[in-house]
């Protein structure tokens, strides 16, 4: 469960402080989530095309050099500046984030809402089935079904997004399943609206909202099954090195008492992670003021 | 603790876990069916995978009959009824990674994983239980901010990265704890002293992947219990502010959390294959990576089906404790 789960399911109150500074607080968590994720797809899009350097550029004489004012993260047991490769990682991995969530997404959406719009025995069967599949613990199907398919780009993207639909295919279901109940509906069907015309121009509208959110929560998410799919040497191949990849390739070097090429790429992870929780709990008060949410960051 | 004066609903909680055993079956029958089928849509070939490199100079007619031999020749429904009927006889198969009959793995390593998360997890409920009530007490103040970043720190944070992280500061930097293992290298039987001294590290980092969500919900918990109307009464009758925290607030606001701790197996399994793997901790999440590492099915097929019932198992023990703790849910209903 993420920690916007938590917030989602556990809010309530809202609490006064003294000094009132409740609401600066917010404000300022939400800039600073703001500022975060902006600052990390600006990098991840405009370092590798502007700046000119080879992230792979091997340099024995600098090999393992402590964080500097040269190489802000150090270098690698090859030389290599980590904070370039930490962009770059952060760029692999951010991609299979996104392509993960967006095809869960699609799968989700379109599974939810067939089973809510149907109904019925489609409705049972489709949720036994996600209820099924949810059974299993996510990181070990993903494990199981890359295995299987032998590591590589598309098997872990597959593997993260084959895992990661059920929770969207149930709050689609459950949203078409509140939607169908409004008036609006029974007035295009009884209009002469199809079953089909009905769920595509009035119902998926209105579930969007909840699948676009569902799907930015996930991002972090499938970056975090591909960085510990990467990291347990069932990911990507270490060409098109994600953060999991660095992480897993400085352990030989953590073991020798080097901390920096370990430490940043897990930062990277988490910076993102945090900016996105933020972001999300801020949008979900601005829809639905009456439920508070509780990120405190 | 809270009904100690009533006898337990022994019959009904029985009836429960009967139904849902028998739910369980084709929970369990489907999950081994798509293991099959998405092993056999994918492009591993058991006959290579047991072979090897032998495979390479054999001729066709060598890897047909070894094909034959080892029953892959059919379909992948046959296949997985073979496995089915010979799994109720105990038969699971061998690892081929392992060297070993399947059931000899997990009877080897179920106990120590099953250790590793009793230990983690009780710590992670008493911490958890701790730090949540620090946090609700004063409800935004700098405590509870710190307490709640601290908790969606954690949660953000990969779990193998805190442990790499723990074996460079207390293994390497400070030296007070073996970076993993059972045992120490040159020792040659395990001892409890050992296991003691090597669970500290693994079980902790453990722990403090599953603190983050049991923070955060204790501190909702016991922060909406304190600004209810029992809490009033219990401070305006003049009650000390402990026995308020802990007598009125912790208790109502705890035991939804409670029952909350079965449903947590599959994060407690995810949490279980990174930090065994790093700590190279014996138990059958470690196992679990080696066996995806080598493709070697037969363990695979058997854990993930382990791990379905674990998680099954896991939501059974939240529904009865969730019936046993809400008086209003009645447990021939659920």
């Amino acid at each position: 469960m993420s920690m916007a789960d938590v917030a989602a399911e556990k809010t309530g109150t809202v609490w006064r402080s003294r000094g009132g500074g409740r609401r600066s607080t917010r404000t300022l968590r939400l800039r600073t989530s703001a500022v975060l994720l902006t600052a990390t797809v600006l990098a991840v899009l405009l370092v590798p095309p502007l700046v000119q350097l080879d992230q792979q550029a091997v340099d024995l004489a600098a090999k393992l050099q402590a964080p500097s004012l040269a190489h802000p993260f150090g270098t690698d047991d090859v030389g290599r500046d980590l904070l370039l490769r930490c962009v770059y990682g952060l760029r692999v991995s951010l991609l299979v984030g996104v392509a993960a969530a967006l095809t869960a997404t699609v799968v989700g959406t379109a599974v939810g809402a067939v089973a809510g719009a149907l109904g019925g025995w489609v409705d049972r069967g489709v949720m036994r089935a996600v209820d099924t599949i949810s059974s299993v613990p996510h990181l070990l199907l993903g494990i199981f079904i890359v295995a299987m398919f032998r590591p590589g780009v598309w098997p872990v993207v597959a593997s993260v997004a084959l895992t990661h639909w059920l929770s969207t295919a149930r709050i689609v279901r459950a949203e078409v399943l509140s939607l169908r109940a409004r008036p609006h509906i029974d007035a295009a069907v009884s209009g002469g609206a199809s079953r089909w015309r009905v769920t595509v121009r009035h119902l998926l509208p209105g579930v969007l909202p909840q699948a676009a959110l569902a799907a930015v929560l996930m991002v972090p998410h499938a970056m975090w099954h591909e960085s510990a799919l990467s990291f347990l040497g069932l990911g990507l191949p270490t060409h098109t090195a994600s953060l999991g990849n660095l992480i897993q390739e400085a352990r030989g070097s953590l073991l020798a008492g080097q901390w920096w090429p370990t430490l940043f790429p897990g930062l990277f992870i988490i910076v993102p992670t945090l900016a996105v929780a933020g972001l999300a709990g801020a949008w979900r008060e601005r829809i639905n003021p009456r439920r508070r949410s509780e990120l405190m960051l | 603790m809270i009904r100690s004066a009533r006898r337990l609903p022994w019959g009904a909680m029985a009836r429960l876990a009967g139904r849902r055993a028998l739910f369980a079956v084709p929970v369990v029958l489907v999950v081994t069916f798509g293991v099959f089928a998405i092993a056999a849509a994918s492009p591993f070939d058991p006959v290579q995978a047991y072979a090897g490199t032998a495979a390479l100079g054999a001729d066709q007619e060598t890897l047909d009959r070894l094909r034959e031999n080892l029953g892959v020749d059919e379909s992948f429904v046959v296949r997985w009824w073979h496995w089915l009927t010979s799994a109720l006889t105990g038969d699971l198969g061998h690892s081929s990674v392992l060297r070993q009959p399947v059931t000899q793995v997990i009877g080897e390593r179920l106990v120590w994983s099953a250790l590793l998360c009793a230990v983690a997890f009780a710590a992670a409920v008493t911490l958890g239980t701790l730090l949540g009530v620090l946090a609700a007490r004063r409800p935004g103040s700098t405590l509870d901010r710190a307490v709640t970043s601290l908790a969606y720190t954690l949660e953000a944070a990969p779990v193998f990265w805190i442990a790499l992280l723990a074996v460079w500061l207390f293994a390497l930097q400070w030296d007070v704890l073996p970076a993993g293992g059972l045992t120490d290298t040159a020792s040659e039987q395990v001892t409890p002293g050992q296991v003691a001294s090597h669970i500290v590290l693994p079980a902790g980092v453990l722990a403090v992947s599953q603190l983050p969500w049991f923070t955060l919900y204790v501190r909702q918990g016991v922060a909406d219990a304190l600004a209810e109307d029992p809490v009033r009464g219990a401070r305006a009758r003049g009650l000390g502010e402990g026995t308020v925290l802990v007598g009125h607030a912790l208790r109502s606001g705890l035991l939804p959390v409670l029952t909350l701790i079965g449903s947590r197996v599959p994060e407690l399994i995810t949490g279980a294959l990174l930090v065994e793997s790093v700590f190279s901790w014996p138990g059958i999440a470690a196992a679990t990576v080696e066996a995806a590492t080598a493709v070697d099915f037969p363990l695979l097929a058997a854990l993930t089906t382990l791990a379905t019932a674990a998680v099954l198992a896991g939501n059974l023990l939240a529904d009865l404790l969730y019936g046993l703790f809400d008086p209003r849910v009645k447990l021939s209903e659920m």
